[in-house]
């Protein structure tokens, strides 16, 4: 009878060299992070060698024209990917959850979430090439390109978590509305909208953070003077690691780090 | 297809009432092929002004179907459904004017107890003072006046239910449709919610369609109560109709304690109908379904309305031997063994030794012949 109080699964955490291990990988993931937020605030040329804390890389990087351009193109370029991203997302979510049930559902899914699939070097190229012809035909320059490259990729980024959202929330509630005489869009304005507004944010942050971090897609679409944050640190590493570019990917990491953040307080809030 | 009407409907309306919902032969099935099912087979049914109405059934009956067809989250197949003698079987929901107490009660949770209460007059565009007003006075009728600014998340079982009540009581809609809104409740909260269901329907004079598969509550509540079997109405009728008058065995089986048992019947007269019982005695029985013919027959008696007599009492209906005897309180059970070995419950204050031969004898008027 004594054992019926114990937990019946295998406690993993009991087993020998569990900690050691699992002490190991989160020190392979984060060190390479401390090891440059460190040499972000060394007051010497070297990322190698620790002489003082100080500042001045950051006071560099923000003096510096070509970082602060690839800041606002990244920002300008994120942003409108973010917005009609996450509108196209809702859209989709909406069409594949409040519905009836209609033949394909499951494939229109797959369909939506296969871009997280093909390997991102295969719809770069092709990008490339469909964004070449359209070139040729049209003659039409300019940021737009990367920004609609941007708007397609963030899609089903977006579309992840608008989509459990839904599936989260009954119909009930809104069929509820309808009976109290909600016309269907206020029923949309009232009641789906407000309850599936963690859902939207959470997509839209996702959004935002994978355009701000992509490189593989926005090398080969971006023309010039459309250089990304992410594509200018690259170019400037070739020359060899600089503190300026520690300080720059510090701040990147922080902002990354906050909006995830707030995605997951989003998330766990009216559960 | 012409309109077939759907078996009988007693428990006419009456009382110079006006009809408030009018199903007529109405039908809905779900799926298609071989995998459709039919929720509702031409169903028809009148409900009055002011009418408490209970559909009663077994799960999967159609008493869901039916709700929701009336609030308009569902379209019928064939058939009308009329909302004071309007056809509205193909308007939207938000255009009828009916309201529902959802099962899972569906109370909006990004709005406070208050707001959830004022949403229906809202959307009908009434004033801001009226909707405060009316709140008011809804949350003081469901006894929810410290609570308005709750959020419904943080509320128990019963309050959540009293809110979804006053919700849809607020836009005061012709016809209130309840879907199994107790069944969530413990006992002793059911209990005061019933009491408390039939106090706000005789003070808002609102006709209230009440859906429960507990044959006491529906007993308790009702002022007419509809039983249904697979898709069908079988039998409308007072509380008192259905228990003492079922028309036929599902009904009689559903509800309560009774005695079936196979009989002959003779032939009918103005009095009832002379059946022929197991072994031999004949008796007078009541007849209430139509096309009812000489042969053999159900009938059938509450244990209530029969007694223990001496085996050789010329009152006695049928004879037996004593079997168990179970005691419960305000009387027996006693379990009596006929000749054929047909098991008869009669309730009795004494019990006869076991084994001992004894003779039933019916209250007149009490035996039922049943449609089969
Ligand atoms: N949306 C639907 N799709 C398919 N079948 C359905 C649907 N809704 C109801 N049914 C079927 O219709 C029949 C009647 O269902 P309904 O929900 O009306 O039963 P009910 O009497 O309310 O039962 P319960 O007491 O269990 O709530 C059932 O056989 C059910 O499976
Ligand atoms: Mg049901």
């Amino acid at each position: 009878m004594a054992d019926a109080r114990r937990p019946r699964t295998m406690d993993l955490r009991k087993q020998p060299g569990f900690n050691q291990i699992a002490w190991l990988c989160l020190i392979f993931l984060y060190a390479p992070i401390v090891v440059l937020i460190v040499f972000s605030f060394n007051d010497n040329r070297s990322v190698v060698r620790w002489t003082e804390f100080s500042l001045r890389w950051y006071a560099a990087a923000l003096d510096n024209q070509g970082i602060r351009n690839a800041t606002i193109v990244s920002f300008k370029v994120a942003s409108v990917a973010t917005v009609f991203g996450t509108i196209l997302a809702t859209m989709a979510a909406l069409a594949t959850t409040r519905t009836a049930p209609f033949r394909g559902q499951t494939l229109s899914y797959a369909i939506i979430n296969q871009p997280l699939m093909v390997p991102e070097i295969v719809t770069a190229v092709s990008t490339l090439a469909l964004f070449a012809i359209i070139k040729q035909l049209t003659g039409l320059t300019g940021i737009g390109y990367l920004m609609l490259a941007h708007t397609v990729f963030c899609i089903p980024f977006a579309y992840m978590p608008i989509r459990a959202r839904l599936e989260d929330m009954s119909l009930t509630l809104e069929q509820a509305a309808a009976d109290l005489y909600a016309t269907p869009f206020q029923v949309f304005r009232r009641v789906t909208l407000p309850m599936m507004s963690p859902g939207i944010v959470a997509g839209a942050m996702l959004a935002f953070v994978v355009s701000l971090d992509d490189v593989i897609i926005t090398l080969m679409v971006a023309g010039p003077g459309e250089t990304t944050l992410p594509i200018y640190i690259l170019g400037q590493i070739r020359r060899g690691i600089t503190p300026e570019i520690n300080a720059v990917s510090t701040l990147l990491l922080g902002l990354s780090v906050i909006l995830v953040t707030a995605f997951f307080l989003i998330g766990q809030r009216r559960r | 297809m012409p309109p077939e009407r759907n078996r009988t409907e007693t428990g006419q309306p009456g009382q110079g009432k006006a009809v408030m919902v009018r199903a007529d032969g109405v039908t809905k099935t779900f799926g298609r092929g071989a995998s459709m099912v039919t929720a509702l087979d031409r169903v028809s049914l009148s409900i009055n002004e002011n009418e408490f109405l209970t559909l009663l059934g077994p799960s999967g009956c159609g008493k869901t179907t039916l709700l929701r067809l009336i609030a308009g989250f569902e379209l019928p197949d064939a058939g009308q459904i009329l909302l004071d003698g309007q056809e509205i079987g193909h308007l939207p929901p938000y255009q009828r004017p009916v309201n529902t107490v959802f099962q899972s009660y569906a109370l909006f949770p990004h709005m406070s107890v208050a707001r959830n209460i004022g949403f229906g007059l809202e959307m009908q565009g009434r004033p801001a003072s009226e909707v405060a007003q009316t709140t008011a006075r809804m949350l003081a009728l469901v006894r929810m006046e410290d609570m308005a600014d709750r959020r419904t998340d943080q509320l128990s079982g019963g309050q959540q239910q009293r809110v979804a009540l006053a919700r849809a009581l607020a836009p005061h809609p012709k016809v209130l449709l309840l879907d199994e809104p107790l069944s969530a409740l413990d006992l002793k909260l059911r209990k005061n919610m019933q009491i408390e269901l039939k106090r706000l329907q005789n003070e808002t004079g609102i006709t209230f369609i009440f859906v429960t598969h507990d044959q006491e509550e529906a007993l308790t509540m009702s002022d007419r109560i509809a039983v249904m079997s697979a898709g069908r109405i079988l039998q409308v009728g007072t509380p008192k109709e259905i228990y003492h008058r079922p028309s036929s065995r599902f009904v009689a089986d559903f509800i309560g304690d009774i005695n079936i048992f196979a009989a002959t019947l003779e032939k009918t007269g103005p009095d009832g109908a002379t059946v022929t019982l197991p072994g031999g005695g004949k008796a007078v029985a009541q007849v209430h379904a139509a096309g009812v013919v000489p042969g053999p027959v159900s009938v059938a008696i509450r244990p209530e309305d029969m007694h223990l007599t001496a085996a050789e009492d010329k009152s006695a209906a049928i004879r037996g031997r004593i079997g168990n005897v179970v005691y419960f309180g305000s009387g027996n059970n006693v379990h009596v063994t006929l000749a054929d070995g047909t098991e008869v419950i009669v309730r009795s204050n004494e019990a006869g030794a076991v084994d001992s031969p004894v003779g039933i004898a019916f209250s007149p008027g009490k035996l039922q012949v049943l449609e089969d």
